[in-house]
């Protein structure tokens, strides 16, 4: 194919791709706008196999390839639980950044001493931020997936070693623009890739989805990166989109969460280990049975449901969705409480309840509910526990302070359906559990739910 | 260096679309749209290919298959996630344009 129609093609990919961004951005559009990112993507994937330029060398490789990628990625996102989709979607991200690190390193070495100064230093920005970006989305992955501490990993001297891996990435990165040569890549692939573990490490669990957003903007740009330098317009197009719309929605989500970004990062490196959580231990706590729960429900007028990732765990919307109906139909006024964060990303717990027919006009962002807590008589606390604790405006210099929280202590009464006394994904202590107002139930979500909906019902 | 100001200007011009189709956004559709972006860079895909064609030697093939397979996974499981999460909206957003309609 004659390669200005073949770049002419591909810009038809480019505007697909801002209309999927765009289309994405709306409630109404969203659906389309994936579609219109899946168009996109085919018209480029086949338009590459017509480049002029294409010597047609390796094409049963190329085509098996792609099919053991489809055979991979298409079951693991179709059988994802709802609870599980954070990780993935971090997993996926870390592939991506570094099929593009690989991307640049053979082109690197294809191009041998013929690198010009600018496509060497394309190349260095893409190996050193696509291995970022992979092995990042991976310490991210496994905290997600509960495979190692959700807390923040500090040790001593830990900044500074941070700060030396640095240094030593810049360093190699300049050797290898004096140097040219494999060697100073792969070191410079392999201090990039501990470079990226040592930059996530320290991020506390609450923020891991900035995190997870900012390294898919990283991505991006190297997408863009490596664009030039295998001369694809199209690559510096959608690279660019997905680099400038990830950082402005990384923006976003750290001010849903009330953070600055460049606390997020780096608030963890000044930070000092947590104290005053031992202490907590053995405090005692008012716990209640089903039945107890059934009857402050039962002579509230207003209740506000407020979900958090037990609640998705124990795939207990169905169950909460029973028990609000049943409210309602006893003439309780009945809201849910959702926190942008609540759950493990953003708007992933609004993903659950619409998925159990929650009515929409029942679902109410933080904004709204709080200040009608001092009217509401019982805040049910379904498996949250960050998103409700004081502690983020009581204590400064504890990882969650700042962030805005529900204010359920307002509330007449406040239930927490809870596993274990075990705190929240943040890791840290919830002196609400402990107030004179506070009941606890424990157990699995759905079965407590379960056992809540039946008393109610005898009553 | 006809090709470096034509090259920035895609960039410079990308990076405000970028930056203005998403400024506006319910915290509600962060996620799908984080992973919807997501998606897009697994395009990647291309660049893969385009490696891969002209590679030479074992380690550049194995590299650059290796580089597909990864770019195939992040684009195609990519949007089937994204799509399986804006399923869940289905219900949701139409009772939001009713109750946005009643409203007007």
């Amino acid at each position: 194919m004659n390669s200005s129609v073949n770049d002419l093609i591909g810009l038809l990919a480019g505007v697909c791709f801002i209309l999927s961004l765009k289309g994405l951005s709306h409630p109404r559009t969203a659906r389309r706008g994936n579609l219109l990112g899946v168009l996109g993507a085919t018209i480029a994937t086949i338009l590459v196999f017509f480049r002029s330029e294409n010597e047609g060398r390796n094409l049963i490789w190329i085509i098996g390839a792609i099919a053991i990628g489809v055979i991979i990625g298409v079951p693991a996102a179709r059988k994802v639980q709802m609870t599980a989709m954070p990780q993935l979607v971090a997993l996926f991200n870390g592939v991506g950044g570094g099929a593009a690190a690989l991307v640049a390193i053979v082109e690197y070495i294809k191009l041998g001493d013929s690198a010009s100064l600018a496509e060497v230093i394309a190349t260095v920005f893409t190996v050193v931020v696509g291995c970022v970006s992979f092995s990042g989305s991976i310490v991210t992955f496994l905290k997600l997936q509960e495979l190692m501490t959700t807390a923040p990993v500090i040790f001593p001297g830990g900044r500074f070693v941070i700060a030396a891996t640095l240094t030593g990435v810049l360093g190699v990165s300049g050797w290898v623009v004096g140097a040219l040569g494999n060697t100073p890549l792969l070191v410079l692939a392999l201090l990039s890739v501990i470079f990226g573990v040592l930059f996530v490490l320290p991020v506390g669990g609450a923020d891991v989805p900035i995190v997870i957003s900012l390294l898919n903007a990283f991505t991006g740009l190297t997408v863009a990166a490596s664009g030039y330098v295998l001369n694809a317009t199209l690559l510096i197009i959608a690279g660019t989109l997905v680099g400038a719309s990830g950082t402005i929605l990384t923006r976003l989500m750290a001010e849903a969460m009330g953070r600055s970004l460049f606390g997020t990062l780096f608030g963890a490196f000044t930070a000092k280990p947590q104290s005053g959580t031992a202490a907590a231990e053995n405090r005692p706590v008012k716990s209640g049975t089903p039945d107890d729960v059934a009857i402050l429900l039962n002579y509230a007028r207003r209740v506000v449901i407020v979900p958090g990732f037990g609640l998705a765990v124990a795939q207990a919307q169905h169950t909460v969705r029973e028990l609000a109906d049943l409210l309602t139909s006893k003439g309780i006024d009945v809201a849910y409480g959702i926190h942008p964060v609540a759950g493990r990303m953003p708007g992933h717990l609004n993903v659950l309840l619409a998925e159990a027919n929650v009515p929409y006009e029942q679902l109410s962002e933080m904004d709204e509910v709080n200040p009608t807590f001092p009217q509401t008589d019982v805040a049910l606390v379904i498996g949250a526990n960050d998103v409700v604790n004081p502690a983020a405006k009581t204590t400064p210099g504890c990882p969650i302070y700042g962030m805005p929280i529900l204010d359920v202590a307002q509330a007449g009464n406040v239930i927490f359906l809870k596993r274990s006394m075990r705190p929240g994904f943040a890791g840290i202590e919830n002196e609400l559990l402990f107030d004179a107002k506070t009941t606890l139930l424990f157990g699995d979500a759905k079965a407590s739910l379960a056992k809540v909906v039946s008393s109610l019902k005898g009553l | 260096m006809m090709e470096a100001i034509a090259i920035i200007s895609i960039f410079v011009l990308a990076s405000f679309v970028g930056f203005e189709v998403v400024s506006k956004v319910s915290s509600t559709l962060h996620t799908p749209l984080m992973s919807g972006a997501n998606a897009i860079h697994g395009v990647i895909l291309v660049g893969a290919i385009i490696v891969a064609d002209h590679a030479e030697t074992s380690l550049e093939l194995g590299l650059s298959v290796t580089a597909i397979i990864l770019a195939t996974v992040n684009m195609v499981g990519g949007f089937v996630v994204t799509d399986r999460m804006l399923e869940m909206f289905k219900g949701k957003a139409r009772d939001n344009s009713n109750k946005s309609k009643g409203e007007k």
